[in-house]
């Protein structure tokens, strides 16, 4: 169908595999992402924190210059908790860019019901939300278990073989716990934004749910006398997950078992509310 | 060939498949359709095989949900269906990759320009992204966009989203093109460029179209097999070219000065005559012209006043479905 034609023309050429049309709505959502250039800077800003880390671990084998300053040998040590307290900044920073990329990933697809556009060509429902899924999911990954891993190289590189084995389960932790947050951010911030299709309230509610879900355990725990109320407290509930993958000796109000239950069941009623409403149309019954 | 409607008391359902001497596009076999207690496709059979089938029917009549069926968003509760051969229970992807589909409601994506919608349609569709740029442009000029294919969707008016439509429907060159109301929403110019380019689409012969319209003359205009919905049943089944060829027959006359002579000498032509007043109609049998009438008159000095072919239009066609 060539434009100075323009007369109708089949297809007759070769097709992309069919496995891998998902990988197209991964592109063209993560490109509208970065057109924001507050996104772009909030993307930059998240790596601000690794960089001061492997100041940090630098530093800490770096004894001639910790002694020029006067700074006493052992007040840099990288430990698990080192890495403990890295993930939590990096896990705020996933959760804040999820806040400003998550929302508007489905809801403008479905504000002008543009989902049988998608539905009528070869992709299924599943990969459309594995496409989405992997814009947050690598834009994520980037910026928490991709340089967590980074530092504990290089602080295996400067400590040498016997810190490295002693501390390997460190790198199965990082990856582990950003893969659980990952997870339950991309779905939380998928469903909300399946289900609001203004972007801002979603944003706005899917900080909300953080902020305000401590509030809220803190008070049904006051109320009902019980410690039940920790269950509605996501980042309660990931502290405590994060507390026992990195080794962490602090009491829980709940036990870990039941943390982890609590956050699978949180990804189960995402996926579910998210399925639900991503369909071609919604059925009247 | 017209096949005519069995009218049940609680069905109406047709005598037999509808077979016509080309390869079936859409199959439907005893195919029901529920959504919770609520049947909206009643046991609906039939074989279409034209290069274009309009979808016919009052609001309700199940026309969108057959046409979701067939794209496989609605699961059939009994019965099957089958297009270009593929079960729609198990070839989904199959289909979807033979169809283009351009939906009745409003679908785009208010932040993208159209050449940006349109091209990922393509990529989604399989084509490459390079071949996906090119034939976006190309699909974009050929409805008519041109100029506004840089423009975001959200921009547009409604007859330029239908286009917009349109243009994503046919990006990736499908071989079954649905149409949901394409003239909705159209100014009298957009509806004629809109009905052009269908028929231009259809007589290319690379891709048969399912056309789904309230409009009786957008679907008389364009397609040559009707199928009408009643009630989520098939209420008439229409070959359009055939009738069209077989009212040539059908003859309605009107003249003066006629005694029974000319009608007995008509009757002897083998012509079926029914008569009012004086008026006549006729139906020629193989080998009778009208000349032969106009023979007979001037042999009888009868005058004729006016003589037409007569055919049922699709308002006459559709009417009539309603009514049984």
């Amino acid at each position: 169908m060539a434009v100075y034609r323009r007369t109708y023309s089949s297809y007759t050429g070769a097709l992309t595999p069919s496995w891998s049309r998902w990988f197209v709505l991964f592109r063209y959502a993560r490109q509208n992402l970065f057109r924001s250039k507050f996104q772009t800077a909030l993307f930059v800003a998240s790596f601000f924190y690794p960089l001061v880390c492997l100041a940090m671990i630098y530093l800490a084998h770096n004894l001639a210059f910790l002694q020029q300053i006067g700074a006493p040998s052992q007040v840099l040590v990288i430990d698990n908790r080192f890495f403990f307290y890295y993930m939590n900044v990096q896990g705020v920073l996933a959760f804040v860019l999820t806040a400003f990329a998550g929302p508007g990933l489905i809801s403008q697809d479905l504000a002008n019901g543009a989902l049988p556009l998608y539905f009528c060509r070869p992709l299924s429902r599943p990969e459309y939300v594995l496409g989405k899924a992997s814009v947050l999911g690598i834009l994520l990954s980037q910026i928490t278990w991709i340089p967590g891993l980074v530092l504990f190289i290089v602080q295996a590189t400067l400590a040498g073989p016997a810190w490295t084995w002693d501390h390997l389960w460190i790198a199965g932790s990082i990856i582990v716990s950003s893969l659980i947050w990952i997870s339950v951010l991309s779905l939380l911030a998928m469903a909300l934004s399946a289900w609001v299709k203004w972007r801002i309230v979603a944003g706005a509610l899917l900080l909300a749910m953080l902020f305000f879900g401590a509030g809220f355990a803190e008070a049904i725990n006051a109320v009902m006398r019980t410690q039940a109320g920790h269950f509605v407290n996501l980042a309660y509930l990931m502290r405590t997950v994060w507390n026992s993958l990195f080794q962490i000796d602090v009491e829980h109000a709940i036990p870990v078992v039941d943390a982890w239950i609590a956050i699978l069941v949180y990804c189960a009623i995402c996926l579910g509310l998210l399925l639900r409403k991503v369909r071609a149309y919604e059925v009247v019954r | 060939m017209s096949t005519t409607t069995q009218n049940g008391a609680a069905t109406v359902e047709l005598q037999q498949p509808v077979v016509a001497p080309r390869t079936p596009l859409i199959e439907l076999d005893n195919l029901s359709v529920k959504f919770g207690d609520r049947e909206i496709l009643r046991g609906l059979t039939a074989s279409l095989r034209g290069r274009a089938i309009g979808l016919l029917g009052p609001n309700g009549a199940g026309k969108s949900t057959l046409i979701n069926t067939l794209l496989g968003f609605y699961p059939p509760h009994s019965g099957s269906a089958r297009v270009f051969g593929h079960d729609i229970r198990t070839g989904k992807r199959e289909i979807r990759g033979l169809v283009g589909y351009m939906p009745e409601n409003d679908a785009f994506i208010s932040k993208m320009t159209a050449v940006s919608l349109v091209r990922m349609m393509g990529e989604l569709s399989g084509l490459p992204s390079s071949v996906a740029l090119e034939r976006a442009h190309e699909a974009l000029f050929y409805v008519g966009l041109a100029e506004a294919r840089y423009r975001q969707l959200g921009t547009y008016s409604l007859g330029m989203k239908q286009l917009a439509k349109l243009a994503q429907a046919i990006v990736h060159g499908p071989k079954l093109l649905i149409l949901d109301e394409p003239t909705n929403g159209l100014d009298p110019s957009a509806r004629q460029r809109m009905i052009r380019m269908i028929h231009e689409m259809r007589d290319s012969q690379q891709v048969r179209i399912v056309l789904c319209s309230h409009l009786l003359r957008d679907v008389e205009d364009t397609c040559d097999e009707v199928l009408i919905l009643k009630q989520g049943r098939i209420a008439h089944y229409s070959d359009l070219q055939e009738e069209r060829k077989a009212n040539r027959r059908f003859l309605e006359m009107e003249f003066y000065g006629a005694n029974g002579d000319f009608t007995e000498a008509i009757e002897k032509l083998g012509c079926e005559c029914a008569i009012r007043a004086n008026r006549m109609k006729i139906i020629l049998p193989e080998g009778i012209e009208t000349r032969d009438i106009f023979r007979l008159a001037a042999e009888r000095d009868v005058r004729i006043r006016r003589l037409n072919f007569r055919r049922d239009t699709l308002e006459d066609i559709f009417l009539k479905a309603m009514e049984s």
